[in-house]
């Protein structure tokens, strides 16, 4: 079997519902990966395993970045979201009650991203 | 699409982002009131009012029934214009940096109506300012620099007198932020002993006429926002793209013994 995180009978189970299964599986052995990497870069003390384990976790942001860009395509309401919180620079949970407001759960009008300047806020 | 239209511009967005990043550099020098009251929001283009709780008392109209209007602040809409010309814009792809005076300006000019209406008041809107619902007598500052730390103390005493605790800040008119950043005394800075006298910030504040101490512990002063400070699209010809620096706000006094103003001893020239 392709993966052991199946829940529920394969038979039962969507060609896109497999699909999806597959990309998110991947996408968590990717972010796992980076996790990974970045606590051995942390450790090791010696400089050039340091430099190959920070390389090697770029890569596998990349590859992230792919997976996620495949499930973006594929799921209408990842879309929605990250076209909703991604690249922005409003305080994230402002942008929650905005797309709220505004009723549509769509993306506010891009704004500046001033907000509050008031230090601790 | 949005209201703002970004997308209908014929600007590239090498272009925008120099335009955005000099509005967003301009704004945060000149904004004053978002370093000391609280910020609520942004909500977005529909929020149009902010609810006080309250509820205004009416009689008659033949309702049959007693009846009150729900009190509500409502936003107003501010729409700064300003001009660039296309052929500059298009540098910004060929790696140039643009003359921006237009987005200052504009920038400038937003920036110090809010704060305007934040410290003095805009009475055609129905926002109360700082400084004009203060109770306290002012306290007159002096000419002399070396002075300042005493009247401050005096304002600090004030505000813990009425039963207002800190921390506090200091937003001082540009006069008044100059001429203290300036001033010495045995060598040693005014200004730190005006900090050190109410334990606080100083705040360069252009639209105060003197100065204003104020509680920031929270829940006096509120901006409300819905559209934050953005920057739209308006129309073009041939030659210039016109665009505008927006944002809706309402701004409300919750606290009116949390803020003391200190007056210069001239008045704006």
């Amino acid at each position: 079997m392709a993966s052991v995180g199946f829940h529920e009978p394969l038979e039962l189970l969507s060609e896109d519902t497999r699909n999806m299964h597959r990309a998110i599986v991947s996408l968590m052995e990717e972010l796992e990966a980076i996790d990974w990497y970045q606590q051995r870069a942390d450790a090791c003390a010696d400089s050039q395993l340091k430099d190959v384990l920070v390389h090697n976790k770029n890569e596998e942001i990349e590859h992230a970045s792919m997976v996620l860009e495949w499930i973006r395509r594929h799921s209408g309401h990842f879309d929605q979201m990250l076209r909703l919180y991604l690249f922005t620079e409003a305080p994230i949970t402002g942008i929650e009650k905005a797309a709220e407001a505004n009723g549509s759960g769509t993306a506010p009008a891009p704004a500046l991203g001033i907000g509050s300047m008031k230090k601790g806020s | 699409m949005d209201l703002l239209k970004r997308a209908q511009a014929p600007i590239t967005p090498e272009a925008w982002q120099q335009i955005d990043d000099e509005a967003k550099r301009v704004l945060k020098l000149n904004l004053a009131g978002r370093q000391v009251v609280d910020f609520d929001g942004p909500h977005g283009w529909q929020f149009a009012a902010v609810n006080t709780g309250g509820l205004i008392l009416r009689t008659g109209g033949g309702l049959g029934v007693p009846w009150g209007v729900r009190g509500v602040v409502p936003l107003i809409e501010v729409r700064v214009p300003f001009e660039l010309a296309i052929m500059e814009l298009d540098n910004a792809s060929r790696g140039a940096v643009l003359d921006l005076a237009a987005v200052v300006s504009a920038a400038e000019k937003t920036a110090h109506a809010e704060d305007n209406a934040i410290f003095n008041g805009f009475k055609s809107g129905g926002f109360e300012g700082i400084i004009p619902s203060s109770p306290y007598p002012p306290i007159t500052l002096p000419d002399d620099f070396t002075k300042y730390p005493s009247v401050v103390v005096e304002a600090a005493e004030t505000l813990r007198r009425g039963g207002i605790n800190g921390p506090y800040a200091l937003a001082l008119g540009p006069d008044s932020y100059a001429g203290l950043a300036q001033a010495a005394e045995d060598g040693y800075p005014i200004r730190e002993r005006v900090e050190h006298a109410f334990d606080g910030p100083l705040v360069l504040a252009p639209q105060v006429d003197g100065a204003v101490l104020l509680s920031t512990r929270g829940g006096d002063f509120q901006l409300s926002v819905g559209q934050d400070l953005s920057i739209g699209y308006a129309g073009r010809d041939q030659e210039t793209v016109r665009l505008y620096l927006t944002e809706s706000f309402a701004f409300r006094v919750l606290e009116h013994t949390a803020a003391v103003y200190l007056k210069p001893k001239r008045g704006k020239k």
